[in-house]
């Protein structure tokens, strides 16, 4: 388990880097990071979907990210926030941690999870779906609605940034009376 | 306990960041940060010792096999194509800010509102 605590940290280290950097291409690339240390968790964790998919994704929206800050030129970062503000993030962030020590000592400890939902999956999977890896049985089976419900929300997504990204200007529609005119 | 807790750190800094940063580029950063601490924190609730990962063996044995909760990850995948969806929408939105007032910083664009 030190590889977990050691990706742990350097994902910190990067979360820091990237809020705190002035520059924004480095802040991208340090948010990089921080999802390649995701999927190296999911790795080490025994998660080779979650892994394989954070890391399509991360490498996407690095992509996305890259776009958004490399079209400007190397914008500099504004970073004015008040002394005031850093005492007041840090009050709340310590009682944040103090109600999360009360709370992570309720649920199971790491390496020992409740699995009473999961029981029935693991053991009537196979013959329920005929899928060899649960995770896709889950996905694609057991919760399909879910996996819909994503795909609607994917679709409302883009459909958004297709409705913001888009050229500005209706002069099309203005020009194609004046041709009717004519 | 010791990792739940580094979980939750990661996740504060992204609120942190998404909260007291100007720069609108640093807010989505800040988000997809505590996007990623929330992923994080399911696989971990997952992880099972000496488990295996969620692939059942050939052969069948006798007894359900030993795996680490597959449920989690079904919820994440979903959780991780999401959030990708929801970045470029802010990315999407954060250019077209940009265009519109030639500036990343909010508190210049709230100074410029009419």
């Amino acid at each position: 388990m030190i590889a977990l605590y050691t990706i742990l940290v350097v994902m910190i280290i990067g979360a820091v880097i990237a809020i705190e950097a002035r520059d924004l291409l480095s802040a991208v690339i340090a948010v990089g990071t921080v999802g390649l240390g995701l999927s190296l968790a999911a790795l080490v964790a025994k998660a080779p979907d979650v892994a394989i998919t954070q890391l399509v994704v991360e490498i996407i929206s690095v992509v996305i990210l890259i776009r958004a800050t490399i079209r400007i030129g190397l914008p500099r970062s504004t970073h004015g926030s008040t002394p005031l503000l850093g005492v007041v993030a840090l009050v709340f962030g310590i009682a944040v941690l103090v109600v999360g020590a009360r709370v992570f000592s309720e649920i199971p400890p790491l390496g020992a999870p409740h699995m009473r939902v999961s029981e029935t999956y693991v053991a009537e999977g196979l013959e329920d779906t005929g899928a060899v890896n649960v995770v896709s049985a889950i996905l694609l089976d057991f919760r399909g609605y879910d996996t819909l419900g994503e795909a609607t929300v994917l679709f409302a997504a883009v459909m958004g940034v297709l409705a913001v990204a888009r050229p500005v200007g209706r002069r099309k529609t203005r020009t194609e009376p004046n041709h009717a005119n004519k | 306990m010791i990792a739940y807790m580094l979980c939750l750190v990661l996740f504060c800094l992204g609120v942190y960041g998404a909260l007291a940063k100007r720069n609108v580029i640093k807010i989505v950063l800040g988000l997809a940060i505590a996007e990623c601490a929330v992923n994080l924190m399911f696989v971990l609730i997952a992880y099972r010792v000496h488990g295996s990962a969620p692939i059942l063996p050939r052969v069948a044995e006798g007894g359900a096999p030993v795996m680490v909760d597959p449920l989690p990850h079904a919820l994440v995948l979903t959780a991780i194509v999401i959030g990708l969806a929801t970045t470029a929408l802010m990315v999407a939105l954060a250019m077209r800010i940009y265009q519109q007032y030639g500036t990343y910083d909010i508190s210049e664009i709230r100074e410029l509102k009419g």
